[in-house]
C-alpha cells in the first residue's frame, strides 16, 4: 500500500511529467490557451495513459524482457540454451500498441458515449503523436516498476500530474492576456519561460518523499560526532594548555 | 551554389532562422530540453534527429503515393520507429555511457513532433530529394537549437565544454574561478533549459519584427 502512494504522489509531484522530463511539451504549448480544451486534452491524457502503461508493463513483462519468453519453453529462460532478449524491439511494439489501442478508444467511446466523444474525440488523434504516451510507456520500462497494479497507478498518476500542469498553464495563459508583456516574448516566448518558473516551483517538491526518513538518523550521528568533536577538542585544549604551562 | 537551385537552397537555409522548427513552428520541444545539461549529449541527440528526419522524410516521400490516408498514421509511426531503433542500437554498440545518459529520450525522438510534422506538412506532398533537403534543413534547426541550450547550460552549469574544462578548476581556484566566480548549479536543473529557450525566441523575435505573435 505504501510503495503505490509513494509512487502515485512522486509521479504527480516530483517527476511531473511536463516539468521535471518535459514529455508531451507539443501539445502542452499548443493546446493550452483556453481552460476548456486544456481539460479535455488533460482528460484524453490520463485516460489513455491509464490504458497503455499496463498494455505496454505486460508486453514488456512477457515478451520484451530477457528471458521474458520463459513463459513459451524454459529454453527460452535465462540460462536457457536459447535465450532470448527481443528488447530491441520495444520502441515499436510499444509506439504500435498506442496506436492502436488509440483508435480502438477513439472507435469505442464514439460508439457508446458520443457526449464523451464530443469532448475528447478531437483531442484522441492527437495524443497518438504525444510524448508524455510513449515516455510513460518508456519510462515504465526503464524504471523496472515491478507489478502490474504498479504500472496501472504509474500510469493514471503520471496523467494526473500532466493535467494539472496543463491546466495550470492555460488558467496562467488566460489572465496573461491582459498583462503587459514585452512584444517580441509574447505568446510563446513567456509561455516558455513561466513553465520554467513553475517547473523551479516544482523543484520543491523532491524533498517530500526522501525527507522525512533519512532527517532522523544523520543528525544524530552528526550530533554525536560534534560531542565527540567537542571533547576531542576540549582535550586538545586542555594538552596543549599544560604544553604551554 | 551549383548543386542547389535557389529554391532547394532555402529549404534547408528557412528553418535554420525564419522557420526554426523550435523557435517558431513550436514542434519537437518534447525530447529537447531535457538533455541539454551537457554539450555532447546535445550534439549526439542532434546527429540522430538529422539521420531519422533526413532518410524517414525520403521513404515516406517515396511511399507517398501508396499509403492509404485513413492508416497514415501508423505508417508513419512504424518508419519513424524502424530508424529510431537502428540510432539505438548503433549508439548501444558504439557509445553506451552516451546512450545511458540519453535513456528513454532516443526512444522519445518517435514521437518527436518535429519528424511527424514535417511528414504530414512536407514529405507526403513533395518528391524524395525536395523532402530530404527539407528533413535535413529542419534537422539543423533543431540541432542548432540544441546545441546553443547545450552550449550556456554545461558552461555556466559545469563550466566545462564537452566535458573539457574551460572555466579553470573550481577547486583549485584556477582560472576565472579565481575572481570569485562560482558555477551556477542550476543551470543544470530542467526548468532552466526553458528558460533559455524562452531567452532565444525573445533575442530572435526582437531581430524580426515580422515573428511577432499579437
Amino acid at each position: 500500500m505504501i510503495e503505490h502512494l509513494e509512487l502515485f504522489f512522486k509521479s504527480i509531484f516530483i517527476d511531473n511529467m511536463v516539468f521535471a522530463v518535459f514529455l508531451g511539451m507539443c501539445s502542452y504549448l499548443a493546446v493550452s490557451k483556453k481552460v476548456a480544451t486544456a481539460v479535455g486534452l488533460g482528460a484524453a491524457v490520463i485516460f489513455v495513459l491509464a490504458i497503455t502503461v499496463p498494455l505496454n508493463w505486460l508486453l514488456d513483462q512477457y515478451l520484451l524482457q530477457p528471458g521474458a519468453l520463459s513463459w513459451l519453453d524454459p529454453e527460452y529462460g535465462i540460462g536457457g540454451s536459447q535465450e532470448m532478449d527481443l528488447g530491441f524491439l520495444s520502441f515499436i511494439m510499444f509506439i504500435a500498441t498506442i496506436a492502436t489501442m488509440v483508435q480502438l478508444v477513439e472507435i469505442v467511446v464514439e460508439k457508446f458515449s458520443p457526449s464523451l466523444y464530443n469532448s475528447l474525440g478531437i483531442f484522441l488523434p492527437l495524443i497518438a503523436v504525444n510524448c508524455a504516451i510513449l515516455g510513460g510507456s518508456l519510462f515504465m520500462q526503464s524504471r523496472e516498476i515491478e507489478t502490474l497494479g504498479l504500472a496501472l497507478n504509474y500510469g493514471v498518476s503520471s496523467g494526473i500530474g500532466w493535467f494539472l500542469a496543463i491546466l495550470a498553464i492555460a488558467a496562467i495563459r488566460e489572465k496573461i492576456r491582459y498583462s503587459n508583456v514585452p512584444a517580441p516574448l509574447r505568446g510563446l516566448g513567456i509561455t516558455f519561460i513561466i513553465t520554467g518558473l513553475m517547473g523551479i516551483g516544482f523543484l520543491s517538491f523532491g524533498g517530500m518523499l526522501t525527507g522525512g526518513d533519512e532527517e532522523g538518523e544523520p543528525s544524530t550521528e552528526a550530533a554525536i560526532n560534534t560531542n565527540d568533536l567537542k571533547i576531542e577538542d576540549a582535550k586538545e585544549l586542555a594538552d596543549n594548555t599544560k604544553i604551554v604551562k | 551554389m551549383g548543386l542547389l537551385s535557389k529554391k532547394d537552397a532555402n529549404l534547408i537555409i528557412d528553418p535554420l532562422t525564419d522557420n526554426n522548427p523550435i523557435t517558431i513552428q513550436v514542434l519537437g520541444i518534447c525530447s529537447a530540453l531535457a538533455i541539454t545539461a551537457e554539450l555532447k549529449a546535445s550534439l549526439v541527440m542532434g546527429i540522430a534527429v538529422l539521420f531519422v528526419l533526413g532518410v524517414g522524410n525520403v521513404v515516406i516521400s517515396l511511399m507517398r503515393n501508396i499509403i492509404p490516408s485513413k492508416i497514415r498514421i501508423i505508417v508513419q509511426l512504424i518508419v519513424v520507429a524502424t530508424l529510431v531503433i537502428i540510432v539505438d542500437q548503433v549508439l548501444k554498440a558504439f557509445a553506451f555511457e552516451l546512450s545511458k545518459t540519453l535513456s528513454v529520450f532516443i526512444g522519445l525522438i518517435i514521437t518527436n513532433c518535429i519528424i511527424m510534422g514535417r511528414f504530414e506538412a512536407f514529405a507526403l506532398g513533395n518528391g524524395p530529394w525536395k523532402s530530404f533537403l527539407d528533413g535535413i534543413g529542419n534537422a539543423l534547426g533543431y540541432a542548432v537549437i540544441l546545441i546553443i541550450v547545450g552550449f550556456f547550460r554545461e558552461l555556466l552549469g559545469s563550466g566545462t565544454l564537452f566535458g573539457i574544462p574551460v572555466l579553470g578548476d573550481p577547486i583549485e581556484k584556477t582560472g576565472v574561478y579565481a575572481t570569485g566566480y562560482e558555477n551556477n548549479g542550476f543551470m543544470l536543473m530542467p526548468p532552466m533549459a526553458l528558460i533559455i529557450v524562452g531567452l532565444i525566441i525573445w533575442v530572435q523575435r526582437s531581430r524580426n519584427k515580422d515573428l511577432i505573435e499579437d
